[in-house]
């Protein structure tokens, strides 16, 4: 039955396709973006913060102290994060007891949904971000699983520098992402919004609240 | 809506047109969104160039399509995505409800699809004692009040704060009346977070599927769509089989000409592509992926060298934003799924001109839909074969269904003696000088009471341009 259909739908479109004349025209290539180093840190910086992210430029030495102090000046209650990662290690290794409760996510979303969803904050990394359109790139990992970023109302993410690419078609290109993706590939530019209400811009709908990002520098 | 019988678009056009606080909404929220995309692309010449591509990649794309899906189809395969092709929304439908019932599953929430508007999917759940929640705020409202989207982008763009602060007082159990927009954002969180908690399946639509790597992309600002394909063990994605592109690298620009014409933004919130369901050890994410590749008349409309063009859309809705037709009557009054310009050229091309014939019509041919539109689709030309197709005998190269409806035998004629009056010298300067003198008094009857209805008659000059010219001595010709 649904084999027939198939067969059906191809070939209508193989007759349809074969009728020619598609004249698909040949464009020159659209121009290369290039910015230094620290022009694509401060335009992914001013791009993220336009788009009510908040960007602190940090240390790799620095940035627990950095969080710690945002923290503090929050009431949160919990923290997840993705467990047997570098990161984790130096959450681990320097949290203290007036700090948001740790929670290491280690089990399948079934058994940690109601933990998930009533967490306060969730910690990741990130594969790198873009400078053109000022968006992070996330690929969730086992470690780092993909509502991590998604479900509690602020969303931690730690951005190396030397991660930042100028535009979107560089960074699949140089890093060859045809060969192979990711169960899950994200752009994240912001926290969640919507203008749906007479377009009126709001910021937290149904994903974070708020976006924190710590760009690593040194 | 209006997927059995006609639309009365004539009285639904008088209706939306005395409609104050509709034409209030729509004029403020177009004029915004024309702004704002404006603003993203402000160098017209950048813009050119970047549709160009755009253009190019979708063109190229339709030239391969059976190959491509194949490839598509091969590669989610191999990723673990299940595909599944349906021909008709019927099949479609169909598709659905068997993978639902496979789970014994009755919990389902979405993410935005205008394909799943096209197939009525929720009422066809509903119908299955199945319930389909929308998720995306704009759809949430709409489903709300049981409206169907009058915009492709900004569905409830119709409805303003104080008929949404009515709406959520009435329709969501212990629900305080407010006209703050964000409280009434706060309200969906909350009542939809619940949802997402505890949703078995998960719709969503697709933005671009992929060949080369059997990638689903989605295009969303709120999170809904990314939780509704993260947090249930199933999801189930359908596209129209026109949105495949070949490579990876034809994505970004793509994706810079959707959200910058869609809603004037560089980039949204969230880019979700994704690529197989949950891998052994990953511990979120669907154990199972969908995807169903919908035909629904789209394979008979590439068969046409011409008509083709209208495959290349990308779903913006920036031809709704910019054209005067669609910002007097908002979405509702075209009655079917897809208004606007784009809804006239496609909606009569799958629903056959014999029922949505008079959306071509709907149309001044003032070309702004096709200024802005980022892949260049030739919205007059296309307007224009429809309307002619309308008319056409046998012989013509179209094939649109229904085509001949409006042909007409005293109208064939009409214009058939028209042809010659305007084609032979003699009758050409009688009949003039004869409109020039009887024409103040002709009887506004037939298509001439039609036609001044929202019209000033013209007046007939007393002597012909021809004839003035020659009193003057200018050369004839």
């Amino acid at each position: 039955m649904s084999n027939a259909i198939r067969e059906r739908v191809l070939n209508k479109l193989r007759e349809a396709v074969g009728r020619g004349d598609f004249d698909v025209p040949t464009p020159p290539p659209l121009p290369v973006q290039e910015w230094s180093r620290e022009e694509k840190i401060n335009r992914l910086q001013s791009m993220l913060e336009t788009m009510h992210a908040e960007v602190r430029r940090t240390t790799h030495a620095d940035w627990i102290t950095t969080l710690k102090e945002i923290l503090r000046e929050r009431a949160l209650q919990t923290l997840v994060y993705g467990p047997d990662t570098a990161l984790a290690g130096v959450l681990q290794g320097a949290w203290e007891n007036d700090l948001p409760a740790l929670i290491p996510y280690q089990q399948d979303i079934e058994s940690f949904k109601e933990t998930l969803f009533n967490a306060d904050a969730g910690i990741t990394t990130t594969r790198g971000a873009l400078a053109e359109i000022g968006a992070l790139v996330l690929w969730p990992t086992i470690q780092e699983p993909r509502l991590l970023s998604l479900v509690p109302a602020l969303h931690i993410a730690l951005l190396e520098a030397d991660g930042i690419y100028n535009t979107f078609a560089e960074m699949m290109g140089s890093e060859r992402w045809q060969d192979g993706m990711p169960t899950n590939a994200l752009l994240i530019s912001g926290p969640s919004k919507t203008a749906d209400i007479e377009l009126t811009l709001t910021f937290g709908v149904h994903g974070p609240k708020e976006l924190l990002v710590l760009i690593l520098d040194n | 809506m209006a997927e059995t019988g006609a639309v009365d678009f004539q009285s639904n056009v008088v209706r939306a047109l005395a409609d104050r606080q509709l034409r209030g909404n729509l004029k403020k929220a177009m004029g915004s969104l024309s702004l704002k995309r404006k603003a993203v692309f402000s160098d017209p010449e950048e813009f050119e160039h970047l549709r160009r591509v755009g253009n190019a990649i979708r063109r190229r794309s339709l030239s391969k399509l059976p190959v491509l899906l194949e490839q598509l189809e091969k590669n989610c395969t191999a990723n673990g995505i299940q595909v599944h092709w349906a021909e008709t929304t019927a099949d479609a439908n169909q598709i659905f409800l068997d993978i639902i019932k496979g789970h014994d599953a009755s919990r389902v929430i979405k993410g935005k699809s205008m394909v799943s508007e096209e197939m009525h999917l929720n009422h066809f759940l509903e119908d299955h004692s199945i319930e389909a929640l929308e998720t995306d705020l704009g759809e949430y409202i709409i489903q709300l009040d049981h409206e169907t989207p009058s915009h492709i982008i900004v569905p409830a763009i119709h409805k303003n704060k104080d008929q949404i602060a009515h709406l959520f007082h009435e329709k969501i159990p212990n629900t305080p009346y407010t006209e703050v927009v964000e409280e009434l954002n706060a309200i969906a969180r909350k009542t939809l977070r619940q949802k997402f908690f505890a949703g078995e399946i998960g719709v969503s639509g697709v933005n671009f599927a992929v060949a080369e790597t059997g990638t689903l992309c989605l295009v969303e600002n709120e999170g809904n769509g990314r939780m509704c394909t993260t947090v249930p063990p199933v999801h189930i994605a359908v596209m129209g089989l026109e949105k495949v592109v070949e490579h990876l690298s034809d994505v970004p620009p793509l994706l810079r000409l959707l959200t910058g014409s869609a809603t004037g933004q560089v980039i949204t919130t969230y880019f979700n592509m994704i690529t197989s369901p949950r891998k052994a050890g990953e511990k979120d994410g669907p154990k199972e992926v969908h995807l169903v590749i919908l035909d629904n008349g789209r394979s008979k409309i590439l068969a046409d060298p011409q008509l083709r063009e209208t495959l290349q859309c990308i779903r913006c809705g920036a031809c709704l934003n910019h054209c005067p037709v669609y910002t007097r009557l908002g979405g509702h009054a075209y009655g079917y799924v897809y208004p606007g310009p784009i809804g006239s050229i496609l909606t009569p091309q799958m629903e056959g001109l014999h029922k949505a014939g008079a959306m071509a019509s709907a149309s001044s041919l003032c070309g702004a839909c096709e200024e802005v539109c980022p892949v260049k689709i030739p919205f007059t030309s296309l307007l224009r074969i429809l309307r002619d197709e309308s008319y056409a005998e046998g012989d013509s190269p179209h094939d649109v269904d229904g085509h001949g409806y409006k042909r007409h035998f005293t109208e064939s004629l009409a214009w058939k003696g028209w042809a010659v009056m305007n084609t032979n010298p003699t009758l050409n300067h009688l009949s003039t000088k004869m409109l020039g003198m009887v024409g103040a008094f002709l009887p506004k009857a037939g298509p001439l009471k039609h036609w001044t209805q929202v019209r000033t008659t013209p007046k007939f000059a007393k002597q012909s341009l021809h004839a003035l010219a020659k009193a003057r001595g200018l050369d004839d010709e």
